[in-house]
């Protein structure tokens, strides 16, 4: 393993995607501490799920860095090795495996061995049961817990998602557009959750809703055009008068 | 290292994981077996003990005896049951659409008719005792290096798993590895039966060309035309139907049969979860060709030809069609499909109907798609599971079990 040269947890420096000339990210840098959550808002095309889909693995970054954990190279690895390092994705739109049932969708995320002759013969163990439990009171979906995912309505949706990150252990959240489609008060309980998750473990949320990222209180990264536009607390980035400009479209 | 253990504690060692390996299996077939899958079992069975009884024990005047030309041709429908099933496994499981399955299907036929080839002896018409008719035909001066060995049929039995699992394997490997999914899939499992089409008809392959292989006369000794060996060859295909149903049984009820299903319904969840996707499909994808080298292997002595025309596209089309009309990831229901459609086929194609088979099954394909998206046993189980759930109060059942699981604890 290579000596740790960041004490961040993740760490982007010069990172440039382009899609057939368009530059979905140009140049970004910027880290994020162990422990922390943040918030990356941002215009549409500003590159906030294309930054996901590099650190996942999804899109391999042109130029530029992308480190995890000081050490990984997240540029050299797939999205089922950089899973296994420990980082979690939510999807902007809820993606969970709608023949299952709740439970089981937990018990897929679970953290265990993944290697297909281990699932073969794999028989839930108590602490697995207890975990599972676990999770479900966390995302309070223990009442439907063995209803068929596909029936959820669409905030449950979410949740079951952000469930199954959390099954999966991660020490890293990327969690898009959570809040999305939501009403008021499954927003709330969302940013409430998230809270919690960041007790443990450090989140990056992509969020539209500018309620949302105030209800969470976080710092905040402003993204435009593939790189970032301004950073600090909610207040000090919309006062900024590019951040203004950007969203107004002026 | 196993050197280095002494050796009594070497063999508690192996003793115990096998006794573990046992007891894991066990688990894993007793979770599978459930009350339907059991009945499914039962009946297979029965109408094995059945078929072998009347052909075999009735006299041949009694109302209830059957002919080997019944035998055979029922023999026929359970190969293209295991066919079938090896389809469901991997379409109806893991959403992967093979149309070149019959490739593995006439692959693994090819390798018994081989051994069925080797087995005639001086009795063909050149009377070669070593060179099977068409070879002496084509003057070839000696047997080619890959025919070696099919005189044994532990050998042939071997390669019946062998040839179509490594195929299979190799072309998963590429395939999946590459991300190639959906309609581009198909099309080049499909091309890929095609192009084994294309070589098995040339002669200088050296599997007899346009011909294939054909005129058999013994298999482990006995006559491949006698009543006692088709009863033997139907109870053969009824067992290896039962077991392709165990195996796929055991396959979809454990967790991995949990990850193939969520691979199918979003294969990208299922990759930032952490699996290892192309794994779970090559694995799979090789297990459901072995089913189909199997199921093609006892074809052929039952029906005494093998030739190319079972590599053509239409017959793998075929056999997605039963699939999708018994109803796609149910298991039973393809077994009912490929059973159902091919005795129309016999019924249709040997009557004055028999120029329009093709416009029967196509259409019957279409109302299917149409009217029974979920195919015969699909929709009788969603029926059942609506009607069960209509039946008592969700809710209430939901908070008996909650109770149940605090109880437990």
């Amino acid at each position: 393993m290579d000596p740790r040269t960041t004490s961040a947890l993740l760490y982007l420096n010069g990172v440039t995607v382009s899609f057939d000339g368009f530059r979905a990210l140009n140049n970004l840098s910027f880290t994020i501490e162990p422990g922390e959550m943040r918030a990356v808002i941002g215009p549409n095309g500003a590159g906030k799920t294309t930054m996901m889909d590099v650190v996942t693995g999804k899109t391999r970054a042109e130029t530029g860095e992308v480190f995890f954990d000081g050490s990984y190279d997240l540029s050299r690895l797939d999205e089922t090795e950089i899973a296994l390092l420990g980082i979690g994705r939510k999807f902007q739109k809820p993606t969970v495996f709608d023949m299952h049932t709740v439970e089981d969708n937990i018990a897929l995320a679970l953290k265990g061995d993944r290697r297909a002759r281990k699932t073969l013969f794999w028989r839930e163990t108590n602490e697995e049961r207890r975990r599972i439990d676990e999770i479900l009171e966390v995302i309070r979906l223990s009442a439907v817990r063995g209803r068929v995912a596909g029936l959820l309505s669409h905030g449950q949706k979410q949740w079951l998602e952000i469930g199954m990150l959390l099954a999966q252990d991660p020490k890293l959240l990327l969690v898009d557009e959570p809040a999305a489609g939501m009403s008021d008060a499954e927003t709330q309980q969302t940013a409430e959750l998230l809270r919690e998750i960041n007790r443990e473990r450090t989140v990056v949320v992509v969020e539209h809703d500018m309620t949302f990222v105030r209800e969470l209180g976080v710092k905040v990264t402003c993204l435009h055009e593939g790189s970032v536009l301004a950073e600090g607390t909610l207040d000090q980035v919309s006062q900024n008068q590019r951040v203004v400009e950007v969203y107004l479209g002026r | 290292m196993s050197g280095n253990v002494p050796r009594p504690l070497a063999q508690t060692i192996s003793a115990l994981s096998t006794a573990a390996l046992a007891s894991a299996v066990g688990q894993a077939v007793a979770r599978a077996l459930d009350r339907g899958a059991l009945a499914f079992l039962a009946m297979v069975a029965a109408l094995a003990v059945l078929v072998v009884v009347l052909s075999l024990a009735v006299p041949a005047d009694s109302q209830f005896y059957l002919s080997s030309y019944f035998v055979s041709l029922w023999g026929k429908y359970l190969c293209f049951a295991l066919l079938a099933l090896s389809i469901d496994l991997i379409w109806g499981f893991c959403g992967i659409l093979s149309l070149g399955h019959g490739a593995f299907f006439a692959l693994g036929g090819y390798a018994m008719g081989m051994y069925l080839m080797r087995q005639i002896g001086t009795r063909g018409v050149y009377a070669h005792p070593i060179l099977p008719d068409f070879m002496v035909f084509l003057n070839w001066p000696e047997l080619p290096v890959y025919w070696y060995g099919f005189a044994d049929f532990r050998y042939a039995a071997f390669m019946v798993l062998f040839v179509p699992g490594l195929l299979a394997f190799v072309f998963g490997w590429f395939a999946f590895r590459s991300r190639v999914t959906g309609v581009y899939l198909s099309i080049i499992t499909q091309a890929l039966t095609f192009a084994l089409m294309l070589g098995f008809f040339r002669n200088n392959f050296g599997f007899g060309g346009n011909n294939g292989l054909t005129d058999f006369k013994d298999i482990l000794g006995f006559n491949v035309q006698a009543p006692g060996t088709r009863a033997a060859l139907f109870a053969a295909s009824a067992v290896a139907l039962m077991i392709g149903f165990i195996i796929c049984r055991v396959v979809v009820s454990s967790k991995f049969g949990k990850v193939l299903v969520a691979i199918r319904d979003a294969e990208a969840r299922t990759r930032f979860l952490g699996y290892r996707v192309e794994a779970y499909k090559t694995l799979v994808f090789t297990l459901s060709a072995c089913m189909a080298g199997v199921a093609g292997a006892l074809y052929v002595p039952q029906v005494g030809i093998i030739n190319p025309s079972e590599f053509s596209p239409a017959n793998s089309i075929e056999a997605v069609i039963w699939v999708a009309v018994g109803g796609r990831g149910t298991l039973t229901g393809a077994v009912i499909g490929a059973v159902l459609v091919n005795y129309a086929k016999t019924q249709f194609t040997s009557g004055i109907l028999a120029p329009y088979w093709l416009f029967v099954l196509g259409g019957l394909f279409v109302a299917v798609t149409l009217l029974l998206p979920r195919g015969i046993v699909g929709t009788l189980q969603h029926w059942s599971q609506e009607w069960r759930q209509r039946g008592r109060n969700t809710p209430e059942s939901e908070r008996v079990r909650e109770a149940a699981v605090r109880a437990a604890e």
